[in-house]
């Protein structure tokens, strides 16, 4: 039958793909230069229309955050020794665990990118990919949370919503219900490569950035090209503070940590 | 015909057996023959014998269905998840506990009327139908918590396999995708192997009904008359599809076992969770079949003759047995995890045993190991209906403890430790409300419209069994058929 698609050819292989070591996008995030000032999570929630949950929500796990800042500490209050601060995002995993539990392909990986995508449009919410992310990235839509009161003002008993002016229109609302997830900024991504094609020349490093590293003032954030030796984070990622999250799980992360060192 | 005699037929013994009153056969259903058409009444007389008690209890089991079940359902899809407990890290809370939970349940009735009717255990059938409804009512409870769970229901078709013109199929590498083919052939095939059964007596019902029962009993009742070619039919049938059943019926609670066995979380991942899974049904489905087994005996009229002291007495040892089995695997499951020193599992182990979870954790292992262990080796108490229905309560209590440690309990801890949390229910308390008085509806509204003792299968068994008169002595014997 004509009609029927060959799924390799096309490049919808889903979990089956197993791809190489290294990746196409990456960063590094030194922790030992990253003060948790948040400007991260703020930045990518302006970026990708993350909207706000507020206290009860928050305070229960439910965050709507793509990157969060997770701190350490040794000992208890007020004796404490270190405060390594760990921002945490998708790793972008080359052989992710959410990818194959997906019962409807809503959690994929996208050949051409090398990056681990969400189809929002595609998601049922069964929140198995969730589960099974062993970083504790994926976030869901627990409801419309663009569409409530908290986010508008009250205007002659009319409801309306000056938040929505500043949503990003390259990127999408989610519905409640959805699984989502940090992109690596795919819509830079994809802007630059069109720039530099309309040029006739590659994507070079550095040329853009991620929102997260974008904002960070202390640039603790890098990302760029992997696949490029001479790119800065595959420069930074060969030093020996390096380390990945988990990699004894052999996710293949593509985002590389370099090591606090402890100030006693 | 083969005709074997249950007991050595010498004179001693015979004169022993004498001295023990409690060992007359005629005290055994079997042993016990009524005419057939006194027993079709009984049956009959039962099914149309409704107090008011019964119709207060029904009237309160509805209302909680509407509200509970369907007004909470809708208030929570038209208002979104946030409304249950559900949240980072523990994705998955109670509906899916419930789904374990009534899938497991569903697996005693088929336990019971497959693999028994295949072993030829005679004790079962009586109680037969009564396991089997628990099926099908138990998994359309399990089939609705599922889509509770999900985060846009109103798509749920998506999980399907329907052709569409963009070529979007299902991930056929998804545990979930297993779940949902493995539970809805249980579905259709526990159906079916309730209803082939049922054929004869509803065709009796129909023979004994006016009014809309007849038109009900004879749609149901396919035309069945009784003829030498029916019952052929009919006993191929039911043949194939109990020896199919078993295979199906333990590859389900297998597959459900895959959605956490094949994830990568610490607890989870391990290798001895399908059979784990299969034997904890078996265990609470054990347990349900005592408390149905008790009910139908204490409220419906004529229940006393066909459901006996031996029939508590043998479900009794059933479920001992199925409590070994499962403290064989339990211990093996968490000896193992433990041995193997990873640093997660290690967290996870030591908040199951010391958290504020503690105690489901040690009570599941006091109502699914200890109190089997130290109350069914007596005979008294397992022939005291009372007391056997109280301890498969309790079973069932430790059950779904079980899965709830297995699953909110233990998707709190993973390897992230800055998101640990504790989950808390909060709408899903409602919901299993109402999934729980759903199957009581269902079971109560059956009763009084289906024949819940399979009156052929009884007078089958009782015209095998006969006693045979030596000398003073009545020895029991059976005859096979085949």
């Amino acid at each position: 039958m004509s009609l029927m698609v060959d799924l390799n050819r096309v490049g919808a292989k889903g979990s089956l793909i197993q791809e190489e070591a290294s990746g196409k996008w990456g960063m590094v995030i030194d922790q030992d230069i990253c003060t948790g000032c948040q400007a991260c999570v703020a930045a990518c929630a302006m970026e990708n229309n993350l909207p706000f949950v507020m206290e009860e929500d928050a305070g229960y796990g439910r965050t709507l955050h793509w990157i969060r800042i997770e701190r350490f500490w040794e000992g208890e209050y007020p004796e404490v020794s270190a405060t390594p601060f760990q921002p945490m995002l998708c790793q972008h995993c080359g052989s992710a665990p959410c990818e194959p539990v997906c019962p409807v392909f809503a959690s994929v990986h996208s050949q051409a990118e090398e990056l681990n995508l969400q189809v929002y449009n595609r998601c049922v919410g069964t929140r198995y990919c969730a589960n099974n992310c062993p970083y504790q990235v994926r976030q869901f839509n627990w409801r419309d949370y663009h569409f409530l009161p908290f986010h508008a003002n009250d205007f002659d008993g009319q409801l309306v919503f000056p938040l929505h002016n500043q949503l990003n229109p390259d990127v999408t609302v989610r519905q409640r219900g959805v699984m989502e997830k940090c992109t690596f900024c795919i819509q830079r991504i994809h802007k630059a490569q069109d720039t530099a094609k309309s040029e006739g020349r590659e994507v070079e490093d550095g040329e853009f950035t991620t929102a997260c590293a974008q904002a960070c003032p202390t640039d603790a954030i890098k990302f760029g090209r992997l696949d490029d030796h001479e790119s800065l984070v595959s420069q930074l990622a060969q030093q020996e503070r390096g380390y990945q999250q988990l990699h004894e799980l052999n996710t293949l992360p593509r985002i590389t940590y370099l090591k606090a060192e402890r100030a006693e | 015909m083969a005709v074997t005699s249950k007991y050595f037929s010498g004179s001693e013994r015979a004169h022993e057996e004498h001295h023990e009153e409690e060992h007359d056969p005629r005290e055994s259903l079997m042993f016990d023959p009524l005419p057939r058409g006194v027993m079709n009444d009984m049956v009959m007389e039962s099914m149309h014998t409704t107090s008011w008690k019964f119709w207060l209890v029904l009237g309160i089991l509805a209302f909680l269905v509407a509200t509970c079940f369907f007004y909470a359902w809708g208030y929570m899809i038209s208002e979104g998840l946030y409304v249950a407990g559900v949240m980072r890290p523990s994705f998955w809370g109670i509906f899916l506990v419930n789904t374990v939970f009534w899938i497991g349940i569903s697996h005693a009735g088929t336990f019971i009327s497959a693999i028994l009717r295949v072993m030829k255990a005679e004790f079962r059938r009586p109680f037969t139908r009564a396991a089997e409804l628990m099926t099908t009512f138990g998994l359309i409870q399990a089939g609705a918590s599922i889509f509770m769970h999900l985060g846009r229901v109103w798509l749920a078709y998506w999980l399907f396999p329907i052709p569409n013109e963009r070529q979007l199929w299902p991930n056929f590498h998804s545990p979930l995708m297993w779940d949902l083919l493995a539970i809805t052939t249980y579905v259709l095939g526990s159906t079916m192997y309730l209803f082939l059964p049922l054929i004869p007596d509803l065709a009796m019902a129909r023979d004994r009904s006016t009014g809309w029962r007849k038109t009900f009993y004879r749609i149901l009742a396919l035309g069945f008359r009784g003829t030498e070619g029916e019952w052929r039919h009919l006993t191929v049938a039911m043949n194939i599809f109990a020896f199919a059943i078993i295979p199906v019926m333990f590859s389900v609670h297998t597959i459900v076992s895959w959605d956490f066995a094949m994830a990568m979380r610490p607890g989870w991942s391990s290798t001895v969770f399908g059979p784990y899974f299969v034997l904890g049904a078996l265990h609470s489905g054990m347990g349900a079949v005592a408390i149905v087994l008790f009910i139908m005996r204490a409220t419906m009229k004529h229940m006393d003759y066909f459901i006996r002291k031996e029939h508590f007495d043998a479900l009794g040892k059933l479920m001992l047995i199925v409590s070994f089995a499962y403290a064989y695997f339990f211990f093996n499951d968490y000896i193992v995890q433990w041995y193997g020193g990873d640093l997660a599992t290690d967290n996870l182990l030591h908040w199951l045993e010391g958290g504020p979870m503690a105690w489901m954790f040690f009570q599941m292992i006091g109502f699914n190991i200890v109190l089997p262990w130290l109350t069914l080796w007596n005979k008294r108490i397992r022939t005291t209906p009372w007391l056997l229905a109280l301890i498969g309560l309790l079973i069932n209590v430790g059950m779904y403890w079980e899965r709830y440690v297995i699953i909110p309990v233990m998707l709190t801890i993973n390897r992230m430790p800055f998101t640990w949390r504790l989950y808390e229910p909060r709408i899903e308390i409602f919901l299993t409300i109402g999934t729980f008085s759903m199957f009581l509806l269902f079971y109560m509204i059956a009763s009084r419209l289906i024949p819940l003792i399979p009156v052929w299968e009884v007078q089958e068994g009782q015209m095998t069994h006969s006693l045979r008169k030596v000398g003073k002595a009545h020895l029991p014997t059976i005859t096979e058929f085949e």
